[in-house]
């Protein structure tokens, strides 16, 4: 339930997609599958996993962008959305006597005032700004949407004012964004996500599209930036290096589970889940002598397709650990200690 | 390497650059403004809009299709004023009627003209054109004829546009089950027969409309064949334009900066008219050019058939009807009103085709 510690929290978040099979026949893409995580004010969460494994869709299901399935989201102390399933303290599904679940009380606030609260920066530099606005008016959206300023003259100086955060200049702002290298583009998106005073910024693979000089002044932009405004993040990315760099905690996820989530430092030298390992002897080393030494686990396989999903844990038929356990059912996500979460059947 | 005695490396004698040791600070003065103004190599800030005017200038043919469009409309405005004759009356000379000014040949006077110019010595205006079988001047006749043909295709064009763009813009926006009956309706549309429809719509309209009309002083002026007509085009051809409006939107709308406006919370109306829209102008307005010389070749065709606008109002069309009858005799009654046609046709359909150039962003170089 709600924790003071927690400026979000997430239950048992469910995304499922519809995916027409035939003429009559729908089948759900689960694009997330019960999961769960927390984050503190300030704090940075690092979500990483492989293309196509959920970690888009988490971001933009905690915005709303798209509704729910299941699921329970706590902002700020604040429920703001809620399908009423309850789970006990295993996370296991509570179930009536008749085997339906039992359902709480359901919640979908209106997300106008937490749109104020909650931004977003995009992937994409080129397609996340509007070609036809000018600088200043795709800065000054929010401002205008949120009814922030009371004039055109505060308008203009609180614009001003976000430029210069995020290293603009001034005489940029009745420019347009062809006009603009990806770097600069990235600064303006930012600029942007900050304009409402944000608590909360899920920055959406935020430097996957530049070049990597490019990506460490952003990646220390936002470094500066949370220092300086005591914003959290949700830092989607599929680099680890990068996530490593930034993140206080980070969560690895497969397919639409979370496979483990752990501080920074622990997940890097201890990884537990055999998928994590993989994902971390993949992190090409910069000192040729060190990546030799260094032995690299090899996945076997093909990512199943998530239209059908393995039984039990998703992971099992890649895993060189798997048993006769992992098919039946999905391992719990548990604490092995110091808040390091795995989900693996493997102790 | 050599060093000098102050450390620095010595000079190679070859060398071209400059010693600045020989210098003081009294040999150099700050830049002025202008001098700095002429280091800044930035390219000035252009928006789509100017950028694509620039293009569209650079389109001989498209320039020359303004041009042509522009002097027409100017002399289907100014002329009338200019020549005495009128559109509807027979030639009078004199205050009365002149029945030998039938089918006269370009710059002809007829027989009573000639004697009454003799008589009193003045000069009648010339009939550039000839006059038709009933005695009626027949450049001034082209003149209205054109007048009644773009007004036509102005007015079909613009409510093509208002329809087609809110019933795309609804259709696209909503997406999903909406938007597929929508489209299945568009679908039933486009499939009709436009021309078997257009006959009916026009002759039920025309009945139907004709008390309404007639309690209007300004409908009735306009005439129940033309408004029958606006309504023909209205009903008929918004769906190419709706159909097109809704795939644009269905493709901007993926686009992330949509997204990122609903992240902000941005409403659904204003994410139309600031972000969706403004991106599907240029190919809305590309359509528009070409939309207008289709109304006015269907508007010819339907006055052709004689179920365009009611007589004695020309149009282009008409015109060309009445001629076909004496067409052995007098070939040149045929020639103008098509000429007129022609150059309309062509002139919007190249300017549509260089707004097409010059705004899409596809043919960017």
């Amino acid at each position: 339930m709600a924790n003071s510690e927690y400026l979000l929290q997430v239950e048992h978040l469910k995304e499922y997609f519809p995916v027409r099979a035939g003429l009559a026949k729908t089948i759900h893409l689960k694009a997330v599958d019960d999961v769960s995580f927390a984050i503190r004010p300030g704090e940075t969460l690092g979500l990483v996993g492989e293309s196509g494994c959920g970690k888009t869709t988490v971001g933009r299901t905690l915005l709303q962008l798209y509704k729910p399935t299941a699921g329970r989201i706590i902002f700020d102390g604040k429920v703001i959305f809620d399908s009423g399933e309850q789970y006990d303290e295993n996370g296991q599904l509570k179930l009536d006597a008749n085997g339906k679940p039992v359902m709480g009380k359901k919640v979908h606030v209106d997300m106008l005032p937490y749109r104020k609260e909650m931004q977003m920066v995009f992937q994409d530099p080129y397609s996340s700004l509007n070609p036809r606005m000018t600088v200043e008016d795709i800065i000054g959206e929010p401002l205008d949407v949120h009814k922030l300023c009371s004039n055109k003259k505060e308008r203009h100086e609180r614009v001003m004012e976000l430029m210069e955060l995020v290293g603009l200049n001034a005489e940029h702002a009745m420019r347009y964004p062809h006009e603009f290298s990806g770097g600069q583009r990235q600064r303006i998106g930012i600029a942007r996500a900050l304009a409402v005073n944000p608590k909360f910024i899920v920055c959406d693979e935020p430097v996957s599209a530049l070049d990597v000089s490019i990506q460490a002044q952003v990646v220390n932009m936002f470094e500066d930036l949370q220092e300086k405004l005591g914003v959290a993040y949700l830092f989607i990315a599929h680099d680890l290096l990068v996530v490593h760099h930034i993140s206080d905690r980070i969560a690895v996820m497969y397919l639409g589970k979370m496979m483990e989530l752990a501080d920074a430092d622990e997940l890097n030298d201890n990884p537990i889940h055999p998928y994590t390992q993989s994902l971390l002897s993949a992190v090409p080393v910069p000192d040729p002598r060190t990546a030799r030494a260094s032995k690299r686990i090899v996945l076997e396989g093909d990512v199943p397709s998530p239209l059908h999903m393995p039984s039990g844990c998703p992971f099992r038929t890649r895993c060189r650990y798997a048993t006769e356990q992992c098919a039946k059912a999905m391992p719990p996500f548990t604490d092995r200690g110091n808040g390091h979460f795995v989900a693996c059947w493997n102790k | 390497m050599t060093y000098a005695e102050n450390g620095m490396p010595e000079k190679n004698p070859l060398s071209v650059q400059i010693d600045l040791s020989k210098f003081s600070s009294a040999d150099f003065e700050p830049a002025t403004a202008d001098e700095k103004a002429q280091q800044e190599v930035m390219g000035e800030s252009v928006t789509f809009f100017k950028d694509g005017c620039r293009r569209l200038m650079k389109n001989k043919l498209a320039v020359g299709s303004i041009v042509v469009l522009v002097l027409l409309l100017l002399s289907i405005i100014i002329i009338p004023f200019f020549v005495p004759y009128s559109y509807e009356d027979i030639i009078t000379v004199d205050g009365r009627r002149d029945k030998t000014a039938t089918n006269l040949a370009p710059f002809e006077w007829s027989q009573r003209e000639q004697q009454y110019m003799e008589e009193t010595g003045e000069k009648l205006f010339p009939h550039v054109m000839g006059t038709d079988s009933l005695g009626r001047d027949y450049f001034i006749r082209v003149i209205y004829g054109t007048r009644v043909s773009l007004a036509v295709g102005l007015v079909a064009s613009i409510m093509v546009l208002i329809i087609g763009l809110i019933y795309g813009s609804i259709s696209g926006w909503c997406g999903g089950t909406v938007d597929i009956i929508m489209m299945r309706i568009v679908d039933i549309i486009y499939s009709l027969p436009d021309t078997l429809m257009i006959i009916l719509l026009s002759v039920v309209l025309n009945e139907t409309l004709k008390p309404v009309i007639e309690k209007v002083p300004l409908l009735q002026s306009l005439g129940t064949n033309m408004i029958a007509l606006f309504l023909v085009f209205g009903l008929l051809y918004w769906v190419g334009m709706a159909r097109l409006v809704r795939g644009q939107i269905l493709t901007i709308k993926q686009n992330e900066y949509v997204l990122a406006a609903r992240t902000i919370g941005t409403p659904s109306g204003r994410i139309l008219r600031k972000h969706i829209l403004p991106n599907c102008l240029s190919v809305i307005i590309i359509s528009v050019a070409l939309q207008i010389p289709s109304a006015i070749f269907t508007e010819s065709y339907l006055s052709f058939l004689g179920i365009g606008v009611k007589v004695p109002m020309p149009s282009l069309g008409s015109l060309a009807n009445e001629a076909r009858a004496g067409i052995n005799s007098y070939p040149m009654k045929l020639v103008f009103p098509s000429l007129i046609i022609c150059l309309i046709v062509l002139a919007f359909n190249l300017l549509g085709d260089g707004l097409r150039d010059a705004f899409d962003p596809k043919l960017k170089r």
